[in-house]
């Protein structure tokens, strides 16, 4: 057992860990932030993608106790409490999910992407090289992402019912 | 904008792309998946011992796993045998099927014992401890061999026209064998269940992701030895994909039932991906020979197939129905009426099939588009002309199959002719026949193929003779049950047994209920978890055969019309027709004394719906094994580098009649969602085991899965001809990419190389490989 | 899917890594970015008494001195990616390495360290005549690369040895290099990979590294390649040539993916593209 303290999503956590206790574990189970989710345990689904002090990383490939002293970020605290991110509505807008499993971990690679400058289509198709999705056939996602790095939202257009 | 306005002016909210209802939650990280709810506190955790040999006896001890640090218990094979029975199936099999192994392992990845402790770390640790003693047995693995021995447990033949004359007075007779492999949708999220025994009342409560069919919670509950009433099954509300392969957990959800029986604790399991590849569930693998009869004009005379299907170790349910759910459109989109089938189903030691995205149509469409490609090549036409000459005119509509299908609606010829022009079909004939003049290796194919929806329950006993079917319980149709409430407050609550898993049931239930009663989409609460004691379902509830669209729709919207209706008569008892909702309801339930003479108090409909066109089979053998029928014309190009074999897909266009369509995003979405499977299984994905029987793409680094890079955009067109025999006109559109684009793709390689001979997945290497051989069944 | 009990000891330093290693023996392992380590501790395919994390042993960072750049073992692979100091052919090779977040994570000498055959660094650094600074219980050595991998998960590092450093040549006048791979799907690990530095004087190749992995159990340099093209001028043909020599030197055992004919072919496929576009 190890203590450690993170910061998760701005608030500070101390808790006594197993050494081999697996992140997204700690995560899940330990602190209730289930928006993390787990599709491999071997690093090549994506959904566990996590920001550790800024960086995007497979959750499920890091040691609780490894973050010790670090910052994480998760699904959860993009938005807060507060109105969805510019990705996220870009996301809904595209209905660039389906079952919504794999978004998660995508939204936080993108996250970390879209920080570090305006990717090229084809760098937003790259990053998704490191996430599966069985739903959407991808097509959405890189839509979405795209248009929320370009920053541009096109004006909201509601649908209203048919006939009015 | 007054409710009453907006019914009047026949507002619609379904036809429209409104943002789903599920996303937020979702997207903020704030969904239910399985393993996300805690059911019952203390549930303990499991970890399954899996057999590491395809076939072998096995002696089970425990003893050491039980004296490691946290184990609760565990259950082996024994203690299945004498706690449950086998599962039935739909087709009698020598070898029983329980839950775990007994005795004798049949595949590598069968459960040998559960190992329940404080945490699945311990659990894991506990299982290493477990010592399985094997003595190997000669496993079975070769589909072909196995039809000829005793593993072929089912064997019928069907014949429709007269088969044997019409190949007798045919121009050419196209004879080859096609294969179709073994592969799985491979959801992201895995198979979990929390298992609570209550040893007093004799009764099992289970939360699990399923997707159903609920056919199977009978299944589950004979094998428990319950009464349905007794294993009560929930699902989570949100579902991290399924794709058909989720069904299949109902024999873990008897498992870890068992483990919470016997060890007196409710226990939790969740399946980790390697497990996942290893023991849920796949594809089935089928070889099918092909012999089809044409006349020098293209027009095909006759048809038929010998298709040896492999189901794996064990006849799960719903199996061997993947053979048969395709059986009323075995003529496919065409018009041949001498067709005939003999159906072989073998079990070797390999993962059992289940249900997986498409069931029944990949395996399908490959053998008969390719028979399609392979005799336009022959014949020297071209492949879209031998289509035409074939298709069901729209004319003929409601076309009756030989094998007993009603096809519902649609134009075809049209659907193929919008196809050919978005893709510019023409020109990419030429350029790919100029090209590879120039040596280069472009190809074009087409694949035309009708997409059942809404399964008739009662195909799957053609797996009996009409003889034996006259003596037992004819089964039919497709039915859905709903639930629609008016609260106090005017608030809207609609419950579901659909257990979707991304689809966006949710949002399209919401659309249609908001129609009926004049709101807004969002002022519908729906709810999607299932739970088999409060939600109203039947028999054929559940998230397959894509007959949500038409069937469950058909159900929510009869109990919202029962309800509109029911608030229209209090309007009019109160001779206030513009007032809200929100009072009639208050007035409802405040007032009852103030109804309308006889009505009956409260605002809450159960309603259900059934496809009006679903009839057992009949004496000939004949079915309309689907309710629905949509119809999908794919051009697809491709460019094969003959130096490393790569495939890589330059232009591929899909056009779909699905009928109506509720909301056009979720309905593109389920194209390209469908298209992704079908290009997986066409040029990547594959279930390996070596010759000895081992399974050799137990992780996802084996287990090939496309990604973004890999995966062309289709180019989706629509046509939209309603159904007649669905509530809102509208078809399924989920599964027919899965269909159809193994075909196109495998039509437009064989195109490029100027040979028969392929086979799917063509992947790099494989068809390198096939490269350096000299064509079967002749090339160009 | 979970790792088997063990204990874990942050580094604080090199001299803490190596006391901890030398203290743990042979059931302690390093831990770098884990990207390749942490999956096979959840499959259980290790099962390590000790995990040494060196994230924290300040081993991380890249210099450039002497027409070379040193790279610490624990830089980000992504780091290097981004760095204008790495070498042409490294920054070619480094979209290959796993996908954007795993680079993130992962590092320089973890990756040569873990001598994966299929790797693209190893291969990097053996064609470019790279050397590894490793530092244990009897000091600090630097040694050629080529000299570090011995067949898969296997080097000539010492029991109680790190690698601290990898060290890079930088780009000489009129070199030109190049780097193929493929793989059956984007970020997969390579079917075969070929990386290919000449070094070019007045049209003719005066000094050629050709090496190739994936196909090989190590990174291997193919030195009959390399004197096929030294003396000659570039050339189709001689590349065509080369790629042909290339695929008689391998020896893959296939899988199943690919049989060994295929990755024989490939290799020479691949060998041959390099050698082109390093011309
Ligand atoms: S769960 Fe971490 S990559 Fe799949
Ligand atoms: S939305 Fe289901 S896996 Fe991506």
């Amino acid at each position: 057992m190890t203590e450690i303290e993170v910061v998760v999503n701005g608030q500070r956590h101390r808790e006594a860990v197993e050494d081999r206790l697996l992140l997204t574990d700690f995560l899940r189970q330990r602190l209730g932030l289930t928006g993390t989710h787990v599709g491999c345990e071997h690093g090549v689904c994506g959904c566990c993608t996590v920001r550790l002090d800024g960086v995007a990383v497979r959750g499920c490939l890091l040691l609780a106790v490894q973050a010790d002293g670090c910052e994480v970020q998760t699904v959860e605290g993009l938005a807060g409490s507060g109105p969805l991110t510019a990705l996220q509505e870009a996301f809904r807008r595209h209905f660039a999910l389906q079952c919504g499993f794999c978004t998660p971990g995508i939204l936080m690679a993108a996250e970390d992407l879209l920080s570090r400058g305006t990717p090229t289509r084809d760098e937003i198709v790259d990053l998704l090289s490191g996430h599966l999705c069985r739903c959407t056939g991808y097509a959405p996602i890189v839509d979405a992402i795209e248009e929320a790095a370009a920053g541009a939202l096109p004006p909201a257009d509601e649908p209203r019912p048919e006939g009015t | 904008m007054g409710t009453a306005t907006a019914r009047e002016t026949r507002a619609s909210w379904v036809g429209q792309s409104v943002p789903r209802l599920e996303d937020e939650a979702l997207l903020r990280g704030r969904g239910r998946f399985m393993d996300d709810l805690d059911p019952v506190p203390g549930a303990a955790h499991a970890a399954i011992v899996r057999s590491q040999l395809p076939h072998a006896r096995i002696t089970v001890d425990a003893s050491a796993a039980l004296d490691a640090p946290g184990v609760v218990g565990v259950l082996t094979g024994e203690d299945v045998r004498a706690l449950s029975r086998p599962f039935p199936a739909g087709i009698d099999s020598p070898v029983p099927f329980y839950a775990a192994a007994v005795d004798v392992a049949r595949y590598a990845g069968e459960p040998v014992a559960v190992v329940v402790a404080r945490t699945r770390y311990e659990a894991e640790d506990a299982a290493e401890l477990v010592e399985v003693d094997y003595d190997p047995l000669d496993p079975v693995l070769d589909p072909v061999a196995a039809s000829e021995t005793d593993a072929c447990v089912h064997d019928r033949s069907f014949h429709y026209g007269d088969v044997d004359e019409a190949l007798a007075r045919a121009d050419l007779v196209v004879h080859e064998t096609f294969r179709f492999p073994r592969f799985s949708c491979t959801p992201v999220e895995c198979y979990g269940v929390v298992a609570d025994w209550d040893e007093a009342a004799g009764s099992l409560t289970a939360w699990a992701n399923f997707q159903g069919p609920f056919t199977l919670h009978g299944v589950a509950a004979a094998a428990l030895g319950l009464r349905g009433s007794r294993f009560r099954l929930l699902t989570p509300p949100d579902s991290g994909g399924s794709f058909g392969i989720k069904s299949s957990i109902f024999t873990y959800v008897v498992l870890i039932g068992l483990a919470a029986r016997k060890l007196g604790r409710p226990v939790r399991w969740i399946e980790d991906r390697v497990e996942h590849l290893l023991g849920s569930a796949s594809s089935t693998q089928r070889v099918t020979t092909v012999e089809a009869g044409f006349a020098h004009d293209g027009e095909l005379l006759a048809l038929r197939y010998d298709a040896i299907e492999d189901v794996g170790a064990y006849v799960r349910a719903p199996e061997p129905a993947t053979l048969y759910r395709m059986h009323g459109s075995l003529s496919g989109a065409y018009t041949v009426r001498n067709v005939a089938a003999r159906n072989r189903v073998v079990l070797t030691n390999t993962l059992p099939s289940g249900l997986n995205r498409g069931f029944g149509g990949p395996q399908l469409y490959l053998p008969l588009e390719r028979t399609m490609a392979i005799a336009a090549r022959r014949m020297g036409l071209d492949p879209a002309d031998v289509a035409r000459r074939n298709l069901v005119p729209a004319e003929e509509m409601p076309y009756r199959t030989p094998s007993g299908a009603l096809y519902d609606s649609g134009d075809y010829a049209a659907c193929l002719q919008q196809a050919l022009e978005l893709s510019g079909y023409e020109r990419r004939r030429a350029e790919a026949a100029a090209a590879r003049a120039d040596g280069r290796l472009l190809g074009v194919g087409i694949a035309c193929v009708v997409e059942p929806s809404i399964s008739n329950m009662g195909y799957i006993t053609l797996t009996q003779t009409a003889i034996e079917r006259a003596q037992a319980l004819p089964k039919s149709g497709n039915a859905e049950g709903a639930l629609v409430t008016i609260d106090p407050l005017g608030g809207v609550t609609v419950r579901l047994g659909t257990t979707p898993q991304g689809q966006g049931h949710r949002t399209v239930c919401a659309q249609v209920v908001a129609d009926e009663l004049g709101i807004e989409p969002g002022e519908v609460t729906v709810l999607s978890e299932m739970d088999t004691q409060t939600v109203p379902w039947t028999v054929s509830s559940g998230n397959y055969s894509s007959r949500f669209s038409g069937v469950a729709v058909g159900a929510v919207q009869r109990a919202a019309a029962q309800l509109r209706a029911k608030v229209d008569a209090v309007r009019e008892h109160l001779e206030e027709p513009e007032l809200s909702l929100r009072r009639v309801a208050g007035s409802v339930h405040w007032n009852p004394a103030g109804l309308p003479e006889g009505m009956e108090p409260g605002l809450s409909v159960v309603a259900y719906w059934s496809a009006p066109n679903l009839d057992p089979p009949d004496a000939e053998d004949r079915v309309a094994s689907s309710a629905a029928h949509g119809f999908i014309a794919d051009v697809c190009a491709v460019e094969v580098e003959p130096e490393t074999g790569e495939v890589r897909v330059l232009d591929y266009v899909t056009v779909h009649d699905a009928g109506r369509l509720l909301h056009p995003a979720l309905a593109d979405g389920q194209v390209l969602g469908g298209f992704a499977h079908g290009a997986g299984a066409a040029l990547f994905e594959r279930h390996v085991v070596d010759e000895w029987g081992n399974p050799m793409t137990a992780s996802f680094v084996d287990y090939v899965t496309p990604t973004a890079p890999d995966l062309p955009t289709p180019r989706i067109g629509h046509r939209s001809t309603p159904s007649p025999f669905t509530a809102l006109g509208a078809k399924g559109i989920g599964e027919g990419n899965t269909m159809s684009v193994p075909a196109a793709i495998a039509n437009a390689v064989a195109d490029a190389l100027g040979r028969d001979d392929v086979e799917l997945p063509l992947t790099a290497p494989r068809v390198w490989e096939l490269l350096q051989r000299p064509p079967e069944g002749g090339g160009r | 899917m979970k790792p088997v009990p063990f204990r874990y000891v942050v580094a604080r330093s090199l001299e803490e890594a190596l006391a901890a290693l030398a203290e743990g023996g042979d059931d302690a392992k390093p831990l770098a970015g884990g990207q390749s380590l942490v999956p096979a501790l959840n499959l259980r395919l290790l099962r390590p008494e000790l995990l040494v994390d060196l994230n924290r042993a300040g081993l991380d960072g890249i210099v450039r001195e002497n027409g070379s750049v040193r790279v610490g073992a624990t830089t980000r692979q992504a780091e290097l990616e981004r760095s204008p100091h790495a070498h042409p052919l490294v920054r070619e090779a480094l979209p290959f390495v796993g996908h954007v977040v795993t680079r993130n994570r992962g590092t320089v000498g973890g990756s040569v360290a873990h001598a994966d055959g299929a790797a693209e660094l190893p291969l990097c650094l053996v064609a470019l005549g790279g050397e590894v600074v490793a530092e244990g219980p009897d000091g600090r050595r630097t040694f050629p690369a080529e000299e570090l991998f011995v067949t898969h998960y296997t080097t000539t590092l010492l029991p109680g040895e790190l690698l601290v450093e990898t060290v890079w040549p930088a780009p000489g006048g009129g070199e030109r290099s190049a780097f193929e791979e493929l793989a059956l799907r984007g970020g997969d690990y390579a079917l075969a990979m070929a990386a290919a530095v000449l070094r070019h004087d007045q049209g003719v190749i005066r000094e050629a590294r050709v090496a190739v992995g994936a196909v090989t159990d190590h990174p291997t340099a193919l030195a009959e390649v390399e004197a096929l093209l030294v003396g000659n001028a570039p050339s189709d043909e001689l590349a065509h040539e080369a790629g042909a020599l290339a695929a008689t030197l391998v020896d893959p055992a296939g899988g199943i993916h690919a049989t060994p004919a295929y990755l024989r072919h490939l290799t020479g496929v691949l060998v041959e593209r390099a050698i082109r576009r390093a011309t």
